[in-house]
């Protein structure tokens, strides 16, 4: 690209890649297994599933159920014990699929390559893969992928990992390489007019060799090295800081003609469709303070925390806090009883020190907060405003734009928990505009009301 | 398996606290205190510890009293006494110094509510009391004790600063200004370690060189176009480069914003070159912050970034 792109704001958190250079080591199938039935924004998919059935690796035990879904498989063998409510990492509560393993490992008899003739049995075949957005978002990606290839103008794969210690879309750039460019190949050849750039920190400068060995002299693909400031990728940043467009407020990336599709989602698509294995492992970096063997590790979906922490090798201390996900954007767990799910990355143990929240001291209006983000929004007016109750303040203030990077949080000196506030005042936002709303009603009502009582 | 600790992420925090930062704004006054000393003798640094004392036991009593958390520990009362004991001539008595530290850390910062809450810098307000009270005090400036000091005075008590001589000096009175060979009260008249604590305080990323930059630019814009003798001279004297680096850079009292920095700092100068020139003081510097601080909240709401893809507001 001749035209220089202004970088987005970010910050520059440390990177801990502890993992990088381990391959992922695929865990012995632990005895049992717990496949929640949500596992993507959208709905839950429907157990097909009962108590005492035996399932086979690969075999679906959820249909989506209509189009923002997607189906479940499962990666082990075994007996179906039972179906279960199950409260997962974020608090919601769904059904999930509890299968007692055997061990065997069996290959479901009818796993085999979906027939890719056109782009409809291109999104096909990625619905029937069961691929959600694994870089943590988790919206099924046939739902993305299905819009007016004509429309697409870039297709952004994200390999940022911009995460501190996450290691996994790594390891996936360096072993999966080939399929990745494989799925980059079904790109070009089902989005004719697209451009795609693979985006990659350049603290992963292997992972950028590999690549571009590999699609070295290709048209129409292009490996970009970025500098290595979180939120990078960010989907928003990602897009901005590869193509230089802007996503408007309330609109989706497609409509800057733009698609952003991770780089193991991208594998497994790849994967899906040379071999017809659908999404029923993971990559999983098992790393933080209170691990006592950080690695890489192939995970069957429904594994518990504490099952695969057990294999890397247990704790090296007491660990205070759980997180799935980066230390940056991951949500941290109650217990090891949580289980590995389609858009889990990492899992990160964390002893005393790191567990604990540090208070917070008073504002100083240094704007840290300010220069730290992304979308140029103003934490610490948006927490003033939220103090206040001021939705009018919250409107203008655009908090519903924030990503949650955490990015100002990182930066705040007086260690202000500034997502959790711009994550309450959206909710306030939201209430504020109800409230309008029902107030223009009653006016309207009332005004009617006159009206009729004048005829 | 023993409960976790939840919380919303994110779950890193930088180094960086309010105690950090402050503790680097000590670091970068310090030169001048070495300079102080060296200038004025050890009574520069004994103002200089009772005034931090005075500050940290005001802000320590006053929560203790009102039950509140005690955040002495942030060290930004520490800054203000050394800012507000930089503001005295070296010959100021003790009690009344201790009057500026009361005001400045009781009325002005923990009435309205401790770190971050005040509307005005602590220590400047200090000054001000402290010129209309004691004026005469605050203005009978000692003599540095160096040889080839600025003026040789016959008076060796009380000298004038380079300020109120605007028009006698020269380009070869610089070397002396910046190595504070003149009289003035004992943080400002050594103009080489100010700059140098800025540029640390500018390395460390704890201040941005825009209110600097805006300041002394507007500063010597204005002074020019008023018809001051000196413009470029006049940056160097009086407290322009205390004024401009250390206090119009509070955190606190300026605006959050680039844009808005921008703004504050071509305010300071413009006034304080307005002052210099046509006013009855000498120095406007205090004023010209104090003033700006004011306006802060203004510019604050003027200058609010423009967020990334926003829709434009109806």
């Amino acid at each position: 690209m001749s035209t220089r792109i202004r970088l987005l704001h970010g910050v520059h958190v440390p990177h801990r890649k502890n993992t990088a250079d381990q391959a992922p080591v695929r865990m012995p199938v632990p005895s049992v297994v717990r496949i929640p039935m949500s596992m993507n924004i959208g709905k839950p998919a429907v157990p097909v599933v009962k108590a005492g059935d035996i399932v086979t690796v690969g075999q679906c035990i959820g249909e989506a159920d209509g189009f923002v879904s997607a189906p479940v498989f499962s990666g082990v063998s075994g007996t179906v014990k039972k179906l279960e409510p199950m409260r997962l990492f974020h608090g919601a509560v769904c059904q999930a699929v509890v299968i007692e393993t055997d061990g065997a490992q069996t290959l479901c008899e009818t796993l085999r390559a979906p027939e890719v003739r056109d782009f409809d049995s291109f999104i096909d075949a990625v619905g029937d893969s069961g691929v959600v957005g694994l870089g943590g978002a988790g919206f099924p990606t046939a739902v993305k992928l299905k819009v007016d290839p004509e429309r697409v103008e870039f297709i952004c794969v994200n390999g940022a990992e911009c995460e501190p210690y996450i290691t996994a879309d790594t390891r996936t750039m360096l072993d999966d390489a080939e399929l990745l460019v494989a799925g980059i190949g079904l790109l070009k050849t089902y989005y004719p007019k697209a451009r795609i750039i693979v985006g990659i920190e350049n603290n992963k400068p292997a992972c950028i060799r590999k690549l571009r060995e590999l699609t070295a002299g290709g048209e129409r693909v292009e490996i970009r090295a970025l500098p290595p400031l979180y939120p990078q990728g960010g989907e928003k940043v990602l897009i901005h800081n590869t193509t230089g467009r802007v996503v408007p407020e309330g609109k989706l990336p497609i409509d800057v003609g733009c698609i952003v599709i991770n780089t193991s989602t991208l594998a497994a698509v790849a994967r899906y469709i040379q071999t017809g294995m659908p999404l029923v492992e993971k990559y999983v970096t098992v790393d933080g303070s209170a691990v006592k063997h950080p690695q890489n590790v192939i995970v069957p979906i429904g594994t518990s925390i504490a099952d695969v922490v057990e294999f890397t090798g247990g704790f090296q201390a007491p660990p205070k806090k759980i997180l799935l996900g980066g230390p940056m954007m991951g949500v941290s767990v109650p217990d090891t009883e949580q289980v590995v799910v389609k858009n889990t990355g990492a899992i990160l143990c964390f002893a005393e020190d790191e567990g604990v929240l540090p208070t917070p001291t008073s504002c100083i209006r240094c704007g840290r907060c300010i220069d730290a983000c992304p979308m140029n929004l103003m934490p610490c007016a948006i927490e003033q405003a939220f103090e206040k109750g001021d939705g009018a303040a919250l409107e203008k203030l655009k908090v519903n734009l924030c990503m949650e990077c955490g990015s100002c949080a990182f930066v705040c000196p007086g260690r202000h928990q500034l997502v959790e506030t711009n994550k309450l005042a959206k909710t306030m936002l939201n209430q504020y505009h109800n409230a309008q709303k029902a107030e223009a009603e009653r006016k309207a009502a009332l005004a009617a009301e006159k009206e009729a009582a004048e005829k | 398996m023993s409960a976790m600790k939840v919380s919303v992420s994110p779950h890193l925090k930088g180094a960086r606290n309010t105690q950090k930062i402050m503790l680097d704004v000590i670091i970068a006054l310090l030169p001048a205190l070495v300079a102080a000393v060296v200038l004025f003798g050890f009574r520069a640094l004994l103002l200089t510890a009772v005034s931090v004392a005075v500050c940290v036991l005001c802000e320590f009593v006053w929560e203790k009293l009102m039950h509140r958390d005690v955040t002495v520990g942030d060290l930004s009362a520490v800054v203000t006494g050394i800012l507000l004991a930089y503001n005295v001539p070296v010959g100021m008595p003790i009690w009344e110094l201790i009057v500026g530290d009361v005001i400045a850390i009781i009325c002005v910062k923990m009435l309205f509510g401790g770190i971050g809450c005040n509307f005005m810098n602590p220590a400047l307000v200090g000054r001000v009391v402290l010129m209309f009270s004691f004026t005469t005090d605050m203005t009978t400036y000692a003599l540095p004790r160096v040889s080839g000091a600025l003026v040789d005075s016959v008076d060796a008590v009380s000298t004038a600063t380079p300020l109120a001589m605007l028009d006698r000096l020269s380009w070869a009175d610089l070397p002396r200004l910046l190595l504070g060979a003149h009289g003035g009260v004992i943080g400002e008249v050594c103009g080489a370690a100010l700059l140098l604590g800025g540029v640390y305080l500018l390395l460390r990323r704890v201040i941005k060189p825009i209110i600097p930059l805006a300041a002394l630019g507007s500063m010597l814009l204005f002074s020019w176009l008023f018809g001051s003798p000196q413009p470029v001279l006049s940056l160097f004297a009086g407290g322009a480069l205390l004024g401009t680096i250390f206090m119009a850079t509070d955190y606190v009292t300026s605006p959050i914003t680039n844009r808005g920095k921008w703004i504050f700092g071509l305010g300071v100068g413009f006034i304080t070159a307005a002052i210099r020139v046509y006013g009855n003081y000498a120095e406007g510097m205090t004023f010209a912050i104090l003033l700006m601080n004011v306006l802060v909240p203004y510019i604050n709401d003027l200058t609010m970034t423009k967020p990334l893809g926003g829709a434009v507001q109806k």
